[in-house]
């Protein structure tokens, strides 16, 4: 088949299958629509294999792997001319074989996961829908379509998030991703409307090799279109400031999280980043300001996760760290490392996500890490899978982790001059990194067995009472809010098979691109960074070396620093809170982001919306429209008068009538 | 005597009966002033047709003088159905309508 | 002489039909209208309308008037209160109705006809007589004819459904009937209605 065959393949499957658990929403049973949701995302992963291998088959040089198949024409008006057209190029079959592995495995582990929830049709006809959004995105030739995948994806994870709709704190936590995400979508629309002014195009392949010649370096036009398009991809990758609703968004479901929060739809900023490299490159001032934040984001995210307690919220704000570290990358012109960043990431942060649904099982529902220990010996095979996913998280020697991190700052520090500043503070936080990770890792597996993990190693897996993890709020488990049983990966079969193909991904992911030994992923980029000065700083063989070499030590102190804390000597960490509160409170408040939006944005807005409604409101609009409804109702009460109902007033009307029609008469004849 | 005097006493008659249609309460009179009107337009159309010298005009008379009739027993009927339901004779009270 | 008989007759229409309008007993009025009544006719003869005039003296006078004469008897008289609540509703109406009549009459007197300030053509003595008129009524106006005696004949089939005896029965099985059942004794001499 031939690659555009291939690539609309990958895109319609999960479409499908959406709509066929949608339209059998409540004929079919959880078993058929699980598999079919699962079956639907498989075929999507076989067709974007198909599409890779037919890619490679099609020669490197002059665009002759830049596909683009049109479907029909979108809309056509005046100069205005959209298609529906799909790029397959190896930067976007990356994404997709990304995006279609790791939901494969997700949906596999959610088929045991989600087994008692009521709402189990409806989880994957929305996780189906998320997939397909998310391959529209990636897969789009054009900047209009790539707005319809943005808004898609957006709406995919609102649905998703809220998912347990019942839950008060769920749909609130919905909504403002849905708001948050909105205003990074108008950000995205308006770029999209400035590229169209300039380029005359909307097209992917027109903007990006007309960049060099339509925009001047730094020109206004391309400040002003790299800042919206950065604004919609921090929206959307949850970096400062519009970051605030990811850690909320772990209402939704595990898989979930795993799915969207960590492996696909944060990393979408990163791919628009990575896919407008021309546009960036024209506007130098953009990209490092992006680069800057996202540094910042790296290292506010990792010390809120020093200290917050929930086991998920701390999996959240890792992620936001590690997409900072991408962010970082694709801006300062590290492509492949970003990206391969992003594949590992997505393998280890997956991994995670579902060690810790496993766990969170063990313990009943219950999120909070004050209250696990000790689940070693309980939830053996888990207990394998979270260390794996710390490792690589970590960055620990040989984790695929810890090549694709470690080249994003040898690359930083190959560019030199301002650039270094990324490589330290990207070591820095590696450390911080390391610790944090084995915080969940040894706070969890280590020390004696809490309540639940002895439970459980008798064999009886623990009950508590339905309540929302985050108010104690009594719940039910009837649609709307969680199953009644909770699932381990021990116990369930599919869990385990897509924990294990995740973790063999942790683990030996990282020979793809081993310094100086492999470049599979370089010389895979070739043709979608043609042209680019940046793609080629690659570090020397032996600088390399000596980056990953520093990096390991740092991972290991890291993780010997958490050792100590934990294990060694538990309660350290306790006295540490104690004496600096000031700081933990700043850090378990997460720097106030939340309350500072609330200062800067919502109280204005509201204080606005009132004066408005009070005076503008009442005065104005109500006072035009009581005005008109008054004089009509004035009028027409002077005119009832004449209604009196009398006979005599009638006739009396009609005989006036009669006379000065005869004096109309005689006086027309008389003239 | 010219025509013109039948037509202008055929006239002043008229408007009698007008007044007396406005002003009067009782049904009973109003149709009276009604019985007025209609005598009034009969006498200039006996003028008119002695005016043409044909006898037209008689004609269309006696059919008036028919119509008078038949409304005066339709309306002198309502008078006296009204009568038996113990409504009031009384134009002025029948207001329903009033908006 | 013509003129004597004239402005008699006028005189007399014209007084009683003021008299119509103004007398306050509604008898009083009946009374006047068959003196206008045959007062016209008198005009009609000056008008050599001879079958007209025993028309309006023998149906209008001598029936149509005997009909009004029955009913106000059975309605009894009420007199009229004096004052008029609708307001201007006398003055306006005196205003209209003299405006009315001179607008006719500017109408009449200023019209270019000539011949209305003659006294008409001279007619053979058939003029005017009931052979003339009946051989008018069969034969260019029978239709005419023909559709006023239906007219006559709905009138009185109405008169009879309008005012017809109401016992229980008719009431009953017409379905509905006035709360008040109970007036079928027209010699209850009730003053009429309420006002």
């Amino acid at each position: 088949m031939t690659v555009a065959a291939w690539a609309w393949l990958v895109l319609l499957a999960p479409l499908a299958g959406s709509l066929i658990i949608a339209a059998g929403f409540r004929v079919l049973s959880k078993r058929a629509a699980g598999w079919i949701g699962t079956a639907a995302i498989g075929v999507a992963f076989i067709a974007a294999i198909g599409t890779l291998l037919s890619l490679l088959d099609l020669p490197a040089e002059n665009g002759g792997r830049e596909v683009v198949s049109t479907a029909w024409q979108y809309a056509a008006a005046g100069p205005f001319d959209i298609e529906l057209n799909i790029l397959v190029d190896p930067l976007s079959v990356f994404m997709c074989l990304v995006v279609t592995g790791c939901s494969t495995l997700i949906h596999l582990y959610s088929v045991s996961y989600m087994t008692s929830d009521q709402g189990f049709n409806r989880y994957f006809s929305y996780l189906n829908f998320f997939v397909f959004s998310m391959l529209l995105l990636v897969l789009a030739g054009n900047f209009v379509l790539l707005v319809v995948g943005w808004a898609f994806v957006g709406f995919a994870s609102y649905a998703l998030i809220s998912f347990w709709y019942r839950r008060s704190t769920a749909t609130a936590a919905g909504m403002k991703a849905f708001v948050i995400n909105v205003i990074g979508d108008i950000g995205l629309v308006l770029a999209a409307f400035l590229i169209f002014r300039e380029f005359g195009s909307a097209n992917y392949l027109d903007v990006y090799h007309g960049a060099h010649d339509t925009l001047s370096l730094n020109s206004g036009v391309g400040i002003a279109i790299c800042a919206l398009l950065l604004v919609g991809a921090f929206a959307k990758s949850a970096q400062l400031p519009l970051h605030t609703w990811l850690p909320d968004a772990m209402e939704g479901p595990t898989p979930v999280s795993s799915l969207i929060h960590a492996a696909t739809m944060v990393t979408a900023g990163v791919y628009l980043i990575a896919r407008s490299w021309p546009l960036f490159e024209m506007t130098p001032t953009m990209a490092d300001i992006s680069a800057i934040i996202g540094l910042a984001t790296l290292t506010v995210a990792a010390t809120i996760a020093l200290v917050v307690t929930d086991l998920k919220r701390i999996i959240a704000y890792s992620t936001m760290s590690q997409i900072g570290y991408m962010v970082v990358g694709v801006s300062i012109g590290a492509y492949t490392a970003g990206l391969f960043h992003l594949m590992t990431h997505a393998f280890f942060k997956a991994l995670l996500f579902m060690a810790a649904g496993s766990i969170i099982g063990a313990m009943a529902g219950l999120q909070n890490i004050d209250r696990m220990s000790g689940m070693r010996r309980a939830l053996p095979f888990t207990t394998l899978m979270l260390i794996i996913g710390a490792l690589a998280l970590a960055g620990f020697p040989g984790t695929s982790g810890f090549f694709s991190k470690d080249e994003i700052i040898s690359v930083a520090l190959e560019r030199g001059g301002f650039y270094t500043i990324f490589a330290i503070g990207g070591y820095i936080v590696a450390f911080l990194t390391a610790f944090y990770s084995f915080r969940i890792g040894f706070r969890v597996v280590a020390g004696r067995p809490c309540d639940e993990a002895r439970e459980l190693e008798q064999g009886h897996l623990a009950h508590a009472e339905h309540v929302n993890p985050a108010t104690g709020e009594p719940e039910d488990t009837d649609v709307g809010f969680p199953g009644s049983e909770h699932h381990i990966a021990e116990r369930e079969m599919p869990m385990k098979i897509a924990m294990s193909l995740l973790a063999v991904g942790a683990i030996f992911g990282g020979v793809l691109q081993i310094p100086g030994v492999s470049h599979v992923l370089e010389t895979f980029f070739e043709p979608t960074f043609e042209g680019s000065h940046l793609f080629h700083i690659v570090p020397s063989a032996s600088s390399a070396w000596v980056g990953l070499a520093i990096g390991a030590v740092i991972s290991i102190a890291g993780i010997a620093l958490a050792w100590y804390c934990y294990v060694a000597r538990p309660g350290v960490t306790l006295k540490l809170r104690d004496r600096f509160s000031g700081i933990h409170n700043f850090l378990q408040h997460a720097w106030y982001f939340n309350e500072l939006i609330d200062l800067l944005v919502y109280r204005p807005l509201i204080a606005t919306g009132r004066f408005c409604n009070r005076f503008i409101e009442r005065f104005i609009v109500d006072g035009i429209v009581v005005a008109a409804t008054s004089a009509v109702r004035g009028v027409s009460g002077a005119v009832r008068q004449a209604q009196s109902g009398l006979l005599r007033a009638y006739a009396l009307l009609v005989v006036a009538g009669v006379v000065a029609l005869g004096l109309y008469f005689l006086l027309v004849a008389g003239s | 005597m010219a025509i013109e005097w039948y037509l202008v006493l055929s006239a002043l008659l008229f408007a009698t009966g007008v007044a007396g249609v406005l002003i009067r309460r009782s049904p009973l009179v109003i149709l009276l002033c009604l019985e007025l009107m209609l005598n009034a337009s009969t006498l200039a159309l006996i003028a008119f047709s002695r005016m043409h010298g044909t006898e037209d005009g008689h004609i269309y008379a006696i059919v008036v003088m028919v119509v008078a009739a038949c409304e005066v027993v339709v309306g002198l009927g309502l008078i006296v159905a009204m009568y038996k339901r113990r409504i009031p004779i009384d134009v002025d009270e029948a207001r329903r309508l009033e908006g | 002489m013509v003129e004597v008989a004239f402005f008699a007759g006028a005189i007399g229409a014209l007084a009683s039909a003021i008299a119509v309008v103004v007398l306050k007993n509604p008898f009083f009025s009946v009374l006047a209208l068959i003196l206008h009544l045959v007062s016209m006719a008198g005009l009609f003869l000056l008008l050599h309308a001879e079958f007209v005039a025993a028309a309006q003296v023998v149906v209008y006078a001598g029936a149509v008037m005997v009909l009004y004469v029955f009913v106000t008897a059975y309605v009894g008289n009420v007199d009229e209160p004096l004052a008029d609540h609708i307001r201007g509703q006398r003055p306006l109406a005196i205003l209209f109705a003299a405006a009315l009549f001179i607008e006719i009459s500017v109408a009449i007197l200023g019209t270019g006809l000539k011949a209305l300030g003659q006294e008409g053509p001279v007619v053979d003595p058939g003029f005017g007589t009931p052979e003339a008129i009946g051989e008018l009524f069969l034969d260019r106006f029978l239709l005419v004819f023909e559709l006023a005696s239906i007219l006559l004949l709905v009138a009185a089939v109405g008169a009879i459904l309008l005012a017809g005896r109401r016992d229980k029965r008719s009431d009953r099985a017409a379905g509905q009937g006035p709360a008040a059942a109970t007036a079928d004794d027209p010699s209850v001499a009730n003053a009429g209605g309420d006002r």
